[in-house]
């Protein structure tokens, strides 16, 4: 019996944006690091991320966002998780975020979000750190 | 086969020749083996010593190294043009300044256009908000949180009419990037120098309008290849007739690049794509010169500086050799390469962002000496969020600096005959005609796409460029190296107002309520009919570009018989 | 084991399971697939009404188009107002443990449909074509209500012949490059086939590879020149379509002759008669007893399955067998022993 439990994270790229090249590195580099990644493609809407999310019942949500919509795109995400009664998942992810921004959305539950140029080291270290303390028992 | 021994070959008849050759190439291959010698004695540092794509560089080059001779390299103007498409180049003129800028409404762009155009720059450039390139209009659902972040919306000829508001269309050649639904913004563009009364034979500028690189990396697809062609080839055929100055495809490796590939597989990849239209011209029954002249590029230029410069050389040899040799162009405008040039966005970075105006004046720089006929400078802050007036304006005098300052534009080509951007050039070109070749065995572009091998060989490269940088053998200054500042991240940055997409929203339904919906109706059905009828597309969406029909309504008519495209193959 | 006694944060799980409540399914699958504790007392819970559900399982070389396949399928059945559950396999990574579940991608047009539910799983080591726990999580679809569930295997060109034990009807899916009939058989797959389907029927290749599948499947059952029409120029898939459409399945239950089908997912192109033929397949199951053998040939599966797993966790948490086990270690890189007195030793300490 497997005693290790596996990280189930959802990679999506909501919205119209199609640049996905942050959003499969950041895929492959979860997949690297022992994480089960459920990519769902581009163009994504808040609510197929969410459906995903719950079918998929993923411990993270990572999304990647480079079209400047990010202050529509994570609170909505957000507030359907929340609806759907997944307020236990991380909601976090990367892209083209000004800092006001970030410590905004942080305000409104969301994780950390990355910018250009980070290492995905930080970003699996920040997941599986999160998920150590959430699920210390 | 380098120059010397290839000079070899072709004397054979004079003997004593032969013996002098064989000689000087055994005397420099001693000197070179003296050098090495004394070099391999010596510690050298520890760092990687190829390009940004992976391509080992020797410590030396000499001309052992190259092939460079007449055919091969030549002269400006000349066939192959390695040196350059024009003979005089930068002499007649400078490469166009282009700022690609775009956002918020039609009204806000035109202010940053007419602003732009005030301080020096010579060419406009249109950015689409990601609603428009993917051919959703501004009230659509699925346009949520989007409208005019970007780039400008534009959904109708209003808009389009607003954009260009006091410009005079017959006096400024605009670029527009947009691609998916490239046909219908072009009809939109049309129709608006129609209402300002505008010659639209005089008509310049260039639309990107190249699908194929965005099922290859780019993703803003609408429908899926055949027709997207068949669309394509309509403009060909429509524009040479109606628009002859006006250039209907951009072929573009700018977004390939971005997306990680490597130099030589943005090379080959664009070519070939340029090559696949120029054989769908054919198919259709063009003369490929009618059409040929008017197929423009666009190429990234990287960090690697004489990488770059050695691809653009390559770039051209390779494109003028295909439409002369292969597809039998007799006329030499259709054997030339024109390109527009941006300097990398990949490249810039959140950290110490200043720097980036670095990165980008030596990337404009490889971009004058590859010789490029336009260019696009990046702001430093565009990783943080959309540039601001001022960092615009530093990204336009970086290119004035460079073209008015440092002297690169006085002479055509300075670095040709250098041992190591000729090898380069060789060897870029060498690697290009190997992944023609992948790329022919699977069939051609779009079995290609339909495998996935595109998109895979791009993320295969994406991540092992990912690795150099985060193992830090990569060294990005303020990133993984000399990071010393770089916690503090203290520039303006601009911000859409959250009130232009309702104010957008509001236009449309303003716009919706004055337009006669007899006209809409009957223009897009026939639009459909034609669309299934296998006619050329463009008169017909004209049409409905002049009833006011919408983005998306234009859209939707066509996709009745298109279909939809869908992603084939991930990872 | 005790299978009646559920933990209380199991039976509020099992609330909103029986409640229909999707997230209820998701985190039992997670319950499930990560063998919690109590997994097994939940499956005996939700189980005990016994299979509902047509099951039907997809499998195939890599780039066959199972995704898609599925995909339009799933549609139709939708179509059909048919409730579905949909299982997708991918491989995990056997140097990382992690795993890229892309199936969903393929998926997307039919993603938020609610009549539809959609799991992505990783095969964690396990071969076979499913995950370690893929027919169980199949069972809790059955359990929480959906009319049908389409199973996806992993598709990396193994033999995959797991699939038989969670689907009562398979359908196997090639594509002209995915080679010949050779290899088809070479991999096992004319064994596991109820139904042959030739994906992306409109590339070159195509005809040849369903008449080569055609014939090679004649031979297999002795009868490679019974079906063969007289004289030439006629459609062997034609003859085989009618002759199963005027004669009902019932007439003839001693045998079902596996069709070869030609699709093309992303046209719809013969999709609704590969329905038609799955439920013609369905219904020589139900009418000539093979569904019940199917069942209770899986059950036995089931059971050893449920048995092996218990034995061996039972074997590896005994502190003497992990003492054992280390000793036959050392036994065996000093010369001492070989892996047979080791085991020796350890059942002897096993089973005293």
């Amino acid at each position: 019996m497997s005693d290790e439990r596996k990280i189930r994270v959802l990679v999506a790229k909501p919205g119209l944006d199609g640049h996905d090249r942050g959003a499969k590195v950041i895929a492959s580099a979860f997949r690297d690091a022992g994480f089960e990644v459920v990519y769902t493609g581009l163009h994504q809407t808040p609510e197929m991320i969410v459906n995903a999310a719950v079918q998929e019942d993923v411990d993270v949500v990572a999304m990647s966002v480079l079209s400047g919509a990010h202050m529509t795109l994570f609170p909505r995400v957000k507030g359907l998780l929340d609806e759907a009664g997944a307020d236990h998942m991380l909601l976090t992810g990367g892209g083209i975020i000004p800092e006001d921004d970030v410590d905004e959305l942080e305000k409104r539950g969301v994780g950390r979000l990355f910018g250009p140029g980070t290492s995905t080291s930080d970003a699996i270290a920040y997941v599986n750190e999160w998920f150590a303390t959430t699920h210390a028992n | 086969m380098s120059k010397v021994e290839k000079d070899v070959l072709s004397r054979t008849d004079l003997e004593g020749l032969v013996d002098d050759r064989d000689q000087q190439i055994a005397e420099l291959k001693a000197r070179l083996a003296e050098w090495e010698e004394s070099y391999d004695g010596i510690a050298r540092r520890d760092v990687l010593f190829s390009t940004v794509s992976g391509r080992e560089v020797k410590p030396l080059y000499t001309e052992l190294d190259h092939a460079s001779d007449d055919d091969s390299v030549g002269y400006p103007g000349m066939y192959p043009f390695t040196r350059g498409p024009y003979a005089t180049m930068y002499r007649t003129r400078l490469w166009t300044m282009r700022q690609f800028a775009g956002f918020a409404t039609a009204e806000e762009t035109n202010e940053r256009y007419k602003y732009l155009l005030a301080h020096g720059q010579t060419g406009l450039s249109v950015a689409f908000d990601f609603p428009t390139l993917m051919g959703y209009d501004s009230d659509h659902d699925r346009s949520l949180g989007e409208v005019g972040v970007c780039g400008v919306a534009i959904s109708s000829l209003a808009d389009m009419e607003r954009l260009f508001e006091g410009i005079p269309l017959d006096q400024v050649s605009v670029s527009m990037t947009i691609n998916g639904p490239a046909i219908i913004l072009f009809c939109f563009y049309v129709a608006a120098a129609e209402r300002q009364g505008v010659d639209v034979s005089v008509l310049r500028g260039t639309v990107q309008n190249d699908i194929l690189k965005e099922y290859q990396a780019q993703h803003a697809w609408i429908y899926p290849p055949e027709p997207a062609l068949r669309c394509i080839v309509d403009m060909f055929e429509w524009c040479s007739e109606h628009t002859p100055k006006y250039n209907p495809i951009s072929i573009s490796g700018y977004h390939i690049r971005e997306a990680g590939a490597t130099a030589a597989e943005e090379l080959a990849f664009t070519l070939r794509n340029g090559f696949e239209y120029v054989e769908r011209g054919i198919a259709r029954g063009l003369d490929v010169d009618s059409f040929a002249p008017r197929l423009s590029f666009f190429f990234d230029v990287h960090n690697d500086f004489f990488e770059e410069i050695a691809k653009l050389r390559a770039a051209r040899r390779i494109w003028a050799r295909g439409m002369k040799e292969k597809y039998g162009a007799r006329n030499p405008d259709s054997w030339r390469l024109r390109t527009h040039c941006q300097t990398a966005g990949v490249t810039l970075v959140a950290q110490q962002p200043e720097n980036n105006i670095v990165r980008v004046a030596y990337q404009a720089m490889a971009a004058a000496l590859g010789g490029t006929q336009s260019l696009h400078t990046n702001s430093m802050d565009e990783t943080l969020a959309l540039p601001t007036e001022k960092s615009v304006r530093i990204a336009l005098r970086t290119q004035q600096v460079l073209a008015y300052e440092s002297g690169v534009a006085n002479t055509i080509d300075p670095l040709a005959g250098s041992h190591y951007v000729e090898a380069l050039t060789d060897d870029i070109e060498r690697d290009a005609l190997a992944l023609f070749e992948e790329i022919d065995e699977m069939g051609g572009v779009v079995p290609g796409i339909e495998q996935g091998w595109f998109q895979q060989e791009i993320a295969n490269s994406a991540m092992r460029q990912q690795r150099e940088v985060e193992s830090a053998e990569r060294v990005v200054v303020g990133v993984n190296h000399f990071t010393e500042g770089s916690g503090d991240i203290e520039i303006e940055t601009l911000r859409i107002d959250p009130e232009v997409e309702q104010r957008q929203v509001a236009k449309m339904a303003e716009m919706r309520s004055e337009r006669d919906d007899t006209v809409v109706t009957s223009t897009l059905a026939a639009l459909t009919e034609a669309c299934r009828a296998d006619e050329n597309v463009v008169p017909y969406i004209l049409d409905c570009a002049r009833a006011y029909c919408t983005l998306f309504e234009i859209r939707a008519a066509m996709e009745e018989v298109f279909g939809s495209y869908k992603e084939p193959v991930f990872f | 084991m005790t299978p009646s006694t559920l933990s209380s944060e199991h039976e509020a799980l099992l609330e909103r399971f029986k409640d229909g409540r999707v997230l209820g399914l998701a985190r039992a699958i997670s319950v499930v697939e990560n063998e919690r504790a109590g997994f097994q007392e939940l499956l005996h819970t939700v189980m005990a009404s016994g299979p509902q559900a047509k099951r039907v399982g997809f499998t195939g070389p890599p780039g066959a188009g199972k995704s898609s396949l599925v995909a339009a399928v799933a549609t139709e059945y939708r179509r059909l107002e048919e409730h579905l559950g949909v299982v997708a396999v991918d491989p995990t990574s056997p140097y990382s443990g992690g795993a890229l579940l892309g199936d969903r991608i393929r998926m997307n047009d039919i993603s938020m449909d609610p009549g539809i539910f959609i799991r992505s799983m990783a095969t964690r080591g396990s071969l076979g074509g499913l995950a370690a726990t893929t027919k169980e999580v199949v069972d809790l679809m059955d359990a929480f209500g959906f009319d049908r569930v389409l199973v996806e295997t992993v598709g990396v060109g193994q033999t995959e012949l797991e699939v038989t034990a969670a689907a009562d009807t398979v359908v196997v899916v090639l594509v002209p490059e995915s080679g010949d009939a050779i290899q088809a058989m070479k991999a096992g797959l004319m064994e596991i086939a109820d139904i042959f389907v030739v994906n992306k029927a409109d590339r070159p290749g195509a005809p040849r590879l369903v008449k080569e599948l055609r014939q090679a499947l004649h031979l297999r059952t002795g009868s490679a020149l019974k079906d063969i029409p007289a004289h030439h120029g006629v459609d062997l898939g034609q003859v085989m379509k009618k002759e199963r459409s005027t004669s009902p399945s019932a007439e003839k239950p001693e045998g079902w002759s596996v069709p070869v089908l030609t699709t093309n997912a992303l046209t719809n192109d013969g999709v609704e008669t590969l329905l038609e033929t799955i439920q013609e397949h369905r219904s020589w199951l139900e009418q000539g007893g093979e569904l019940e053998r199917r069942r209770r040939a899986r059950a036995e599966i089931r059971i050893r399955d449920v048995v092996n797993r218990e034995m061996r966790r039972i074997a590896w948490s005994s502190a003497d067998a992990r003492a054992l086990l280390a000793r036959g270690v050392d036994d065996i890189a000093d010369g001492e022993g070989t892996p047979y007195s080791a085991a020796e030793a350890i059942l002897g300490a096993l089973l005293r």
